[in-house]
């Protein structure tokens, strides 16, 4: 297994007291595989990834419990300066604003090149060449003239590019990719996930991509883990899930993408709000908002159902997931 | 006012063709691409794109602030270093005789009350004046954005001792300390006073360069680049200095004219510069008491600091608005 995320946990400590970001989250990511991590805003899926990539900001983030083994190492027990020769070769991140994650005071041709004069210790004109074969790789025109530009002179489309570039520089065996697409035009949104997901085969890459867009997951996915307040409440393969959810939240998710056959219908939307992550309502913490829930859903936490037998595993942490799947 | 930047054109052309297939996408943005290779018009001759440094530049030399007040430094510079280009006499050379005599060939200014040339020591005071100004700057600005970019960065238990500390400073009025730390001195140079400003001004310079390090750190980029493996000095060197260095740029400016001006009060209030030293400030407060009978005594060096002094204020101005995008 390349990437392995057991029982993490992360909380902030505020002025307000402890937010529990995420807790206890388990999920694994093999070589060539696609894992796509799925939620609202405030779930702990990006915190998550920080954490895997090691740049939570600590303080006031902590991470009290929990394991994240790379290869079978874990990446928690690393001194930091070994976690940073990871980062960047062994794994990259993609960020959402390409704008705003490039420097605007350096040309494109020189951040890019930065990877290979910190990792590789190469000259500046060997980096500034490997830019240019970094950006032919992307698929930006003209990258000889192009490689000397600046970051604003570039459409988003291109510095998502050139962002993708700078993450692949190394060869890495694993890429975060936290909402690559989402700062993008619909279409340019589809270039730019179908270059990285060719890309991703072509150097046989681990990927996990950030996103609460249930559109771009279903094309390039092998699976999918759902987070609700800092847990993953539902885990499968991508075709079942969209065939049959396994939890409320994730059939509210599915329910509440616009449909070409539904039209003219109201759309659906799932009630109330995620929860503050300093007072996470006790027992399952989906159930003030949940359609389905019972008293035993107000008191007891439910735990990790196994959901199927076939060869791939199916999670779900409802207590009636039964009723969700078959209902 | 400064052209439309040629990326919006470019997401303009790839909207008009909002529909099509992935490949017209494609064709339209690689279109746009020939069509402009060198990157923004009106880089001149030069088709290097330009950075936000050689943006500034570029607003800067078009700016008629910047043009007025450049060219009077840059002549108060030079009469620094080399006063008798237009002086030819000797501002020490005083003939008690020709004490308060007012203009008369030769002697433009006429003479002060020790009968020396106005004119000379005018002209010889700018050089007391730029060097005060410059090297107190100098000081300023590599001790406060020092420590207070590290405060910024780095946070924590340092953070709030070293923003304690500037408070302290901040209480500290500037005459009244000049008044009790600079009399104890006997020094008659330059060094004491420069001291003084640097021990007073960097609480200013390192606040300011602590908040934008804050800002710089927040951006994505600098999250970028330590996901991409940088280390903290190749965050803090590469990606945030850049982008934090333009505030204390601009007030650093600003400064060194109130530093020109506090020179002149201090020598003024008699704690500053003292003779033989050639000061406006000295030349000021020597005046001041004959204001009625020979006013020229004072009118001439108190014109030379206001026009300094103002002269750094306006380039500080314009360097501000060059510096800053918000203003475009």
């Amino acid at each position: 297994m390349l990437l392995e995320v057991r029982d993490l946990h992360v909380e902030f400590h505020t002025r307000d007291g402890v937010a529990k970001a995420v807790n206890g989250v388990n999920y694994s990511v093999d070589a060539g595989e696609t894992l796509a991590v799925l939620g609202e805003s405030g779930s702990g899926k990006s915190v998550t990834a920080q954490a895997v990539m090691g740049i939570l900001d600590i303080p006031p983030g902590k991470i009290p419990q929990g394991e994240i083994l790379f290869k079978g190492e874990d990446l928690l027990k690393l001194k930091e300066d070994e976690r940073r020769k990871v980062r960047g070769a062994k794994m990259a991140m993609i960020f959402q604003d390409a704008l705003s994650s490039l420097n605007p005071v350096l040309s494109v041709g020189e951040q890019l090149g930065e990877m290979f004069i910190v990792h590789k210790g190469m000259s500046k004109k060997d980096a500034r060449a490997k830019a240019v074969e970094l950006m032919d790789r992307v698929r930006i025109p003209a990258a000889k003239e192009r490689v000397g530009q600046y970051p604003h002179q570039f459409s988003g489309g291109m510095r998502q590019r050139i962002m993708i570039a700078m993450a692949l520089a190394l060869e890495p065996e694993l890429i975060i990719a936290d909402e690559p697409t989402t700062a993008l035009d619909v279409t340019v949104q589809a270039q730019v996930m179908d270059l990285l997901a060719e890309l991703q085969r072509e150097l046989n890459m681990g990927l996990i991509l950030i996103t609460h867009d249930l559109g771009v997951v279903a094309d390039v996915a092998d699976k999918i883990a759902v987070m609700y307040a800092g847990r993953i409440v539902e885990q499968a393969p991508v075709h079942e899930i969209y065939k049959a959810p396994a939890h409320p939240y994730t059939r509210g998710l599915l329910d509440s993408i616009p449909r070409l056959d539904q039209k003219g219908q109201e759309l659906y939307a799932i009630k109330g709000l995620p929860p503050n992550l300093l007072a996470i309502p006790p027992g399952c913490a989906f159930n003030p908002r949940c359609p389905m829930a019972q008293d035993v859903c107000r008191t007891d936490v439910p735990p990790l159902y196994e959901v199927t037998e076939s060869p791939v595993p199916r999670s779900s942490a409802c207590h009636f997931w039964k009723e969700c799947l078959h209902g | 006012m400064p052209e439309p930047i040629e990326p919006y054109e470019e997401g303009r052309a790839i909207a008009a063709t909002g529909g099509g297939g992935a490949t017209d996408l494609a064709m339209a943005e690689a279109e746009t691409l020939e069509k402009t290779p060198g990157g923004p018009k009106g880089t001149g001759p030069d088709k290097k794109p330009r950075s936000l440094w050689s943006d500034a530049w570029h607003d800067l030399r078009r700016n008629p602030v910047f043009i007025v007040s450049g060219l009077i430094i840059l002549f108060l510079v030079v009469i620094s270093i080399w006063p008798s280009l237009i002086a030819s006499g000797d501002p020490l050379d005083c003939d008690l005789a020709k004490a308060q005599e007012g203009s008369q060939p030769g002697h433009p200014f006429g003479f002060n009350g020790q009968g020396c040339d106005v004119y000379t020591r005018t002209v010889y005071g700018a050089r007391t004046s730029v060097t005060v100004g410059v090297l107190a700057t100098l000081g300023v600005a590599l001790l406060g954005s020092v420590l207070g970019g590290l405060a910024g960065f780095f946070g924590g238990a340092w953070d709030g001792v070293l923003s304690r500390i500037t408070d302290v400073f901040f209480a500290i009025p500037v005459v009244l300390g000049g008044l009790v730390l600079l009399s104890v001195v006997t020094s008659s140079t330059v060094w004491p006073v420069i001291g003084f400003m640097v021990l007073l001004g960097w609480p200013q310079i390192s606040r300011i360069a602590r908040g934008s390090v804050i800002t710089a750190k927040q951006n994505d980029y600098v999250q970028a680049a330590r996901a991409l493996g940088a280390s903290n000095s190749r965050m803090l060197l590469r990606h945030i200095t850049p982008n934090a260095v333009a505030p204390v740029i601009v007030v650093a400016t600003i400064a060194l004219g109130t530093y020109i001006a506090l020179e002149a009060t201090l020598s003024y209030l008699g704690v500053g510069l003292k003779p033989p030293t050639v000061s406006w400030g000295i030349d000021i407060s020597s005046a001041s008491q004959y204001v009625r009978n020979a006013p020229h005594m004072l009118l001439w060096p108190a014109g030379a600091l206001a026009i300094t002094v103002l002269a750094f204020i306006m380039l500080g101005d314009a360097v501000r608005d060059a510096l800053d995008p918000k203003l475009r």
